[in-house]
């Protein structure tokens, strides 16, 4: 047994030493820490091959500071634990420079504590919950109140919607964006009894009796809307219902902020035209970049693969840490950092995205309206929103702001003008 | 020829004076160019207006234009066109004036209009005017959906005037109901509201609801004394249940009618802001840590006048001793008041009962999927006694066999009537194939078939992520699956639901059909309680275990053509579905498909009920549920419907 | 005639060597006290495996020994994880916030302290203010006897029901992978009071230690080699006297063994709560490893994974589970961390990635149909130790000696 032990353990070392001297020092790596089986793979194995197209063409322009891009990809399987166990492994037995990862805020929980004791550089690019700034992570996906707060207030403003049906998926990014929206509309002067709020399980599927709520909420004459933070598979089983009970979304229209193209691309959304989505990026925005871009990623990964929001996440972030490396001369950790402030790159949607020094992107918001070829017609576009990690509307959070650049706290209270404090809370 | 000459030539100057006066609609629409472009519902409202007010026959397909998405504006003079789609990137453009064409242009030198939903109802309301008496029924239907929308006062004579001349029964219906409705609000006769009211009372549509919901809508006040000419609704006494003495002394703060009291948070911002030479009103700084002391040095700072004074229950006594607590009706008639509270009285007892109609429709539905997913299970594991974790997994080999299928044939219906034999026939062969290669030897160790078959469960769930890759599938219902089944506003049922429903049913009749009345049944219940005897007379048990567990796993794979339809097409399809089935199949009891019936039925209804009482957590209804189960096994080990005798085997 | 518990099982003895020298090898190959050679991420691999291997000695003793195939104890390692996770947390956010409150005017009440201590833990999940479950969070000492308290009795309460009310077999492994799947959704559940779905994270922050997690996670290392030493002589103690006997009897026939005046539900009541025990040990030691805990642990998957080591390590012999768990769980982090080269066959490249679980489910089934006693009946033919082949059926005198051929067939 010793021997069988000792021979495992060896093989994985091996292993582990093998990649290493394979690459030798002339190649800077690239860790791509996404689920490639689990239940997240339907979703992050397109980032990972948005991943390795980004690096591929990186490398056609000739690599960075001289030499070439190498990605070192890496599956933590759907698993929470093994994505902290996977970003170690990335950061100190393959030495990457930056790792591009995660989807869940879970996952991207149980990463912090990794990237912050090794002084790691992470790059997220999905929407989240906010409530977050760790001194390692650039947030390129949206903040709530990129996202969560204009949809809602599109919502308010521009459909004239009185009630609101709050449904999510349970867990943290459904659960504090209610809060903060709950938090909104209350201040918006929209009652206690006009917000209905619902929680199911992932992959929900008997949505009969929720769809039936949620258009029972019209009986006091108020107009109602549904903003829907449902994750992933639940959607199409939501969908379904919502098109059978034939609820139209000139009725009760419908924002979604988990659902995209590649989720449309399992449904028929021929009874879903009109409901709405809020995002940074559409595949249908009419820019020359993003035509590039489309086209590009079909070439690469077939005809009926479609694109979406993180996506361009990872395409502005990778692209301005390329920018901010060739500044700094040097992929090292916190010269990169330092020169990612102010790093502007242009939109696929038009417009220039920068980087704040809370570590958020400024960005503007598309709220696109579901066509019955399963992509979005983009009918709003806000201004530029800077994002924003402590929201404005709840009180604990109010007062808080986060500035690397100049104050170099992630976690800084403006009443008491003290750093609560410099680790993010996992 | 000299006529047709001379009206051209009319037609001709009445343009050019209509653009000479500026008659036409586009002056209008460039009166209001900036709004319109910047197409926010919030400043469209007067280009609307103007547009519905300007009484030109071509506003109402201007406004159609508008709203489907049409218009365009050129961009290098900003004026507004209808557009039609082009050769490659560009679009012709028609004049609305004069409905000619104005020229061809590439898209990137015009600026689509794209009013979002918020303005094509303010557009549909615009054009209600134009539509009501239109001779398209269509567009007759859409202005009455306009009106249902946003109901408005200035909508009900145009409505009134348009109900006798409407040819269309089912419209003139709807045109009816609707002036009912708009009455109820918006007349001007009180007596002609509550004959409205009383009209309506028996109707569970939820717009009559909307309709008479905002009527009673009340607000709480706080006054010196009760306001004699308001539509009081009720008086409250400080310190009832509907208003306790907290809730009315936070009333009186917000009405700026007391002083608010003093919270923990003040008292430590006062005394943050009173630090003097490390005390505070005498006590040290450091001693602040405890309630105790800072409400001391607060009083100490108090009694000099620096921060306010705390408030005594005595304040708050004579507070509340001069004021009158009340609730007021913002509709000031008080006889429309009454007419609605009692006809919302009646309505709410009816949509009570129908409500608990729909929800047991509910629970039954979802019954028969459960009894769909585990009706296959029942066979394999209640008749056969073995353990098939990858149950799950042929449910999802027959929903992705419909999805493969309807691949090749794109018509819907035609689709499914193939899938469903085809999903059978694929799970068979794997069943018996599992049958044969696996599960044969196991017959005797039921805790390995068990782990066994589990090997097989993940092993095909990744070969189906490696097969379709790990996206949802497309499965997608025929066209007379859509849709739902409304008995009225309160209680519908999916088509589809339905259709899982009628499903369930069938396989009930086919599987007791087959146990009880062919020779494969009596077989399979010789086999399943005495395999010895069996084989002693002349039954091969090894080809009848064989056809029963194939039977089985057809079955399931059929399950999942449905289940396929009304949820989604994964790879952890089955995974979701196994726990509860074996559930199913334990709870009603083993060996007996009104077992497994009543086990669907138990689940499905509990898990509805407990929803029911908490609505806003659907996690809870599955946890409480499978508790629930768990307690409910203690109780009755061998479930709902327990073999006895015989036939329990053991 | 008594034997010494040693001479009885001299398989203890190896065992612990090789453990010891295992511990030994792994620390002086590590970056916190030696050469350097294994990275710490590999430590912290090393480490849990040896939890999980604890854990599937639980397993064995539970199904191995007595027959009683849970599929939830899965529930109570998680539920230790839960129980020291919560006093990691409050005790780091504690730290925390004490320090960032002392830069303030005023020193804070002992309130306001667990106030923040709330809204920093709680804040993520959208409330601030404690469950009651944290009421003893901020000792370490009630936390710890929880970690075994805790799982103790919900083993002790669901075991004694199911026991008395003589569910057995496939019904009560159904019945306990109920019970991990009520209690997973339960934790899902934001308002349980442990953060949902998000769980308790950052747990291999030890509060108060500043050494890195280099040393931290040898000092984990020892940990888990030690409980899972004493695990492993105190399951060979119990199966080795006459308790081990019973419970044996009760695995091969439990109906004679109620017939010879033993009360098989005691008996089975006290292993399953004692494995539920251990389980909840190897639990706190192996998630301030992983760093994070949440419902998804407890997923049945998991408990059922748990068997399958046991099955292919070999069921019925202590060692076996442990090389079972090992070997399981290490080929699993090797094949899914896309360090196994992938195959080309020409026409199609296997990338492990995509097919490892295809290959364990397979080689599962073949582990189950061809070789009953796993990895450990390897052991076996290297002593020439013969089985009588009884494919798990019941040699008795009444009808199963004739099954036994039908078996064969």
């Amino acid at each position: 047994m010793t021997y069988l032990k000792s021979t495992l353990a060896g093989s994985a070392l091996f292993a582990a030493m093998a990649t290493a001297a394979l690459s030798a020092e002339d190649t800077i790596k690239v860790g791509v820490l996404h689920s490639l089986s689990g239940t997240m793979a339907i979703s992050e194995t397109t980032l990972k091959d948005t991943m390795l197209m980004l690096i591929d063409q990186q490398n056609a322009k000739g690599g960075l500071l001289g030499k070439q891009l190498e990605a070192v990809v890496v599956d933590p399987a759907s698993d929470w634990p093994l994505f902290a166990e996977k970003a170690r492994e990335l950061l100190t037995v393959h030495d990457v420079d930056v790792i591009f990862g995660n989807w869940t805020s879970v996952s991207r929980k149980s990463v912090l504590p990794v990237i912050e004791e090794l002084n790691g550089l992470l790059f997220y690019p999905v929407q989240y919950e906010g409530e977050e700034s760790s001194k390692n992570v650039f947030y390129t996906g949206a903040a709530p109140n990129q996202q969560a707060i204009p949809a809602t207030d599109y919502f308010l403003d521009e459909l004239g919607v009185e009630k609101f049906a709050l449904l999510g998926t349970d867990y943290v990014y459904p659960r504090t964006t209610n809060n903060i929206l709950e938090s909104y509309l209350k201040g918006k002067g929209i009652a206690d009894e006009d917000i209905f709020v619902n929680y199911t399980p992932f992959g929900h599927s008997d949505w009969s009796k929720i769809v039936a709520d949620v258009v029972a909420l019209g009986a006091d004459g108020k107009k109602v809307g549904v903003i829907s933070t449902i994750n992933g598979d639940a959607n199409i089983g939501f969908y379904k219902e919502l098109a059978a009970a034939g609820v139209s979304a000139d009725d009760i229209p419908v924002v979604a902020f988990s659902v995209g193209e590649e989720e449309l691309s399992g449904l028929d959304t021929a009874n879903l035209v009109g409901h709405l989505a809020a995002w940074n990026y559409f595949q249908s925005a009419d820019t020359d970049a993003n035509a590039e871009f489309v086209e590009t990623w079909k070439a690469t990964m077939g005809e009926d693969r479609v694109t979406n929001d993180p996506m361009e996440a990872h395409y502005i972030g990778f692209n301005m840490w390329v920018n901010a490396a060739t500044e700094a001369g040097s992929t090292e950790v916190d010269a990169v950092r330092a020169a990612m402030y102010g790093q502007e790159f242009p939109n696929l949607t038009g417009g220039t995205a920068v980087m704040l020094p809370n570590h958020h992107l400024a960005k503007p918001v598309l709220i696109g309206e579901i066509q019955e070829d399963g992509q979005f017609d983009i009918i709003s576009e806000t201004d530029v929103v800077p994002g924003d990690a402590w929201t404005d509307f709840l009180p604990e959070s109010a007062v808080l702001k986060s500035d690397w650049k100049d104050l170099g706290c992630g976690m800084y209270n403006t009443e008491t003008e003290t750093c609560v404090q410099t680790l993010s809370n996992y | 020829m000299l006529r047709l000459f001379l009206a051209s030539l009319a037609i001709l100057c009445a343009c050019l004076t209509a653009n000479a006066q500026e008659t036409g609609l586009q002056p209008i629409l460039q009166a209001h160019q900036d709004i319109i472009a910047k197409s926010s519902r919030k400043t469209i409202g007067p280009a609307i207006d103007a547009i519905a007010a300007s009484d030109l026959p071509q506003a109402q397909v201007m406004l159609e234009t508008w709203a489907a998405k049409d218009m365009w504006m050129r961009k290098s003079d900003g004026l507004f066109f209808a557009g039609k789609k082009a050769e490659g990137r560009s679009y012709e453009l028609i004049d609305f004036d004069t409905g000619e064409v104005v020229g061809t242009y590439q898209k990137s030198d015009l600026k689509q209009l794209k009013p979002n939903s918020g303005i094509r109802a303010m557009i549909g309301t615009a054009l209600v005017t134009f539509q009501l008496t239109d001779p398209n029924r269509d567009k007759r239907l859409a202005a009455l959906q306009s009106i249902q929308r946003d109901p408005e006062a200035a909508l009900l004579a145009p409505l009134r005037a348009s109900i006798d001349g409407e040819p269309d029964a089912a419209l003139k219906a709807q045109k009816q109901r609707l002036e009912r409705l708009l009455s109820i609000g918006f007349d001007e006769d009180t007596t002609a509201r509550v004959a409205a009211i009383t009209d309506m009372s028996g109707d569970l549509g939820v717009d009559v609801r909307a309709a008479l919901n905002p009527l009673v809508v009340t607000t709480r006040q706080v006054a010196v004394e009760l306001p004699g000419n308001a539509n009081i609704a009720a008086i409250l006494k400080p310190g009832s249940e509907a208003l306790t003495r907290d809730a009315a002394y936070d009333l009186l703060v917000a009405n700026e009618l007391a002083a608010p009291r003093v919270s923990a948070d003040d008292i430590r911002a006062a005394l943050a802001a009173n630090i003097e030479g490390g005390r505070v009103g005498d006590v040290p700084v450091a001693q602040l840590d405890s309630d105790a002391k800072r409400v001391q040095a607060y009083s100490v700072l108090a009694e000099a006048g620096t921060v306010p004074a705390f408030i005594t229950p005595a304040d708050v006594d004579a507070a509340l001793g001069a004021h009158v607590f009340f609730e007021v009706f913002s509709e000031p008639s008080a006889e429309v008041t009454a007419a609605a509270e009692k006809a919302l009285e009646r309505i709410e007892l009816k949509v009570g009962l129908n409500q608990t109609l729909d929800l047991s429709l509910d629970a039954i539905s979802l019954a028969s999927i459960y009894f769909l997913a585990a009706i296959g299970l029942a066979i394999t594991f209640g008749v056969m006694g073995v353990i098939n974790m990858a149950h799950g997994e042929f449910i999802m080999m027959g929903a992705y066999t419909g999805y493969v299928v309807q691949q090749f044939i794109p018509d819907h219906t035609l689709s499914i009537i193939v899938a469903i034999p085809m999903a059978f026939a694929v799970t068979f062969a794997m069943g018996v194939a599992m049958e044969r290669l696996v599960i044969r030897w196991l017959y005797a160790r039921p805790l390995e078939t068990l782990l066994a078959t589990f090997g097989i469960s993940i092993a095909l769930q990744q070969l189906a992520k490696n097969i379709f890759g790990t996206q949802a599938r497309p499965l997608t219902a025929p066209g007379w699956l859509d849709g739902a089944w409304v008995l009225n506003d309160v209680v519908s049922i999916s088509y589809i639901r339905i259709a899982i429903f009628v499903l369930a049913m069938i396989f009930l009749g086919l599987f007791l059909y087959i146990m009880k009345r062919t020779r494969l049944g009596l077989e399979m219940r010789a086999v399943t309680q005495n395999p010895r005897m069996a084989g002693s007379m002349g039954i091969n048990p090894g080809r009848v275990n064989m056809l029963t567990f194939g039977l089985g796993s057809g079955i399931a794979g059929i399950a999942g053509v449905a289940i396929g339809l009304f949820a989604k097409v994964t790879s952890d399809l089955g995974s979701d579905y196994i726990v509860q089935s074996f559930m199913t199949v334990v709870v009603g009891g083993v060996g007996n498909i009104w077992g497994a019936l009543a086990g669907a039925g138990m689940i499905g209804g509990l898990q509805k009920g407990i929803e029911w009482m908490n609505p806003s957590n659907t996690l809870a209804a599955q946890t409480y549920m499978i508790v629930f189960i768990i307690i409910f096994i203690q109780f009755r080990p061998r479930g709902i419907i327990a073999l006895k005798g015989r036939a329990a085997g053991d | 005639m008594e034997r010494s518990f040693i001479a009885k099982n001299p398989s203890v003895l190896v065992f612990l060597a090789i453990l010891s020298l295992f511990t030994i090898a792994v620390t002086v190959l590590s970056e916190g006290f030696g050469i350097g050679v294994i990275s710490t991420s590999f430590v912290k691999t090393l480490g849990k495996t040896l939890c999980l291997c604890l854990i599937a000695v639980a397993m064995d003793l539970v199904w191995g020994f007595t027959g009683i195939l849970s599929l939830g104890h899965f529930a109570f390692f998680g539920l230790g994880g839960y129980m020291i996770g919560m006093w990691l947390m409050y005790e780091r956010t504690r730290l925390i916030v004490v320090e960032s409150l002392s830069r303030a005017d005023i020193p804070p009440t002992p309130s306001e302290v667990v106030d923040a201590i709330g809204t920093q833990i709680f804040g993520v999940v959208g409330s601030s203010d404690f469950p009651l479950i944290w009421a003893f969070a901020d000792s370490l000492v009630l936390q710890l006897v929880l970690v075994v308290l805790v799982p103790g009795l919900l083993a002790l309460v669901f075991g004694w029901l199911a026991f008395r009310s003589r569910v057995t077999g496939v019904y009560l492994s159904i019945l306990t992978q109920a019970m991990t799947l009520a209690l997973a959704l339960y934790l899902f559940q934001n308002d349980s009071g442990l953060r949902g779905n998000n769980g308790l994270s950052g747990l291999q922050n030890l509060p108060g230690v500043t050494a890195s997690q280099d040393v931290v996670s040898i000092w984990f290392l020892w940990a888990s080699a030690l409980a899972l030493g004493l695990g492993y002589i105190l399951a060979a103690w119990i199966v080795s006297g006459k308790f081990g006997l019973v419970i044996r009897g009760i695995r091969d026939n439990e109906a004679r063994v109620r017939f010879l005046g033993y009360s098989v539900e005691v008996y089975k009541l006290a292993v399953f709560t004692l494995t539920a025990c251990i389980a909840a040990i190897a639990g706190a030691l192996y998630y301030p490893q992983a760093g994070i805990i949440n419902p998804e642990e407890i997923a049945p998957i998991a408990s059922i994974y748990l068997a399958v080591w046991v099955a292919i390590g070999g069921r019925g012999r202590l060692y076996g589970a442990v090389i079972g768990a090992a070997v399981v769980s290490l080929l699993s982090t090797w094949f899914t961390g896309g360090q196994a080269p992938d195959i080309s066959l020409g026409f199609y490249t296997i990338k492990w990635v995509d097919w490892w679980q295809v290959l364990l489910g397979v080689s599962f089934v073949l582990v189950t149909l061809f070789a009953p006693q796993g990895i450990g009946g390897l052991f076996d033919l290297w002593a020439n130790r013969r089985h009588p082949d009884r494919h798990g059926t019941n040699l008795g005198p009444d009808d199963s000696s004739l099954r036994e051929k039908e078996a064969l067939e």
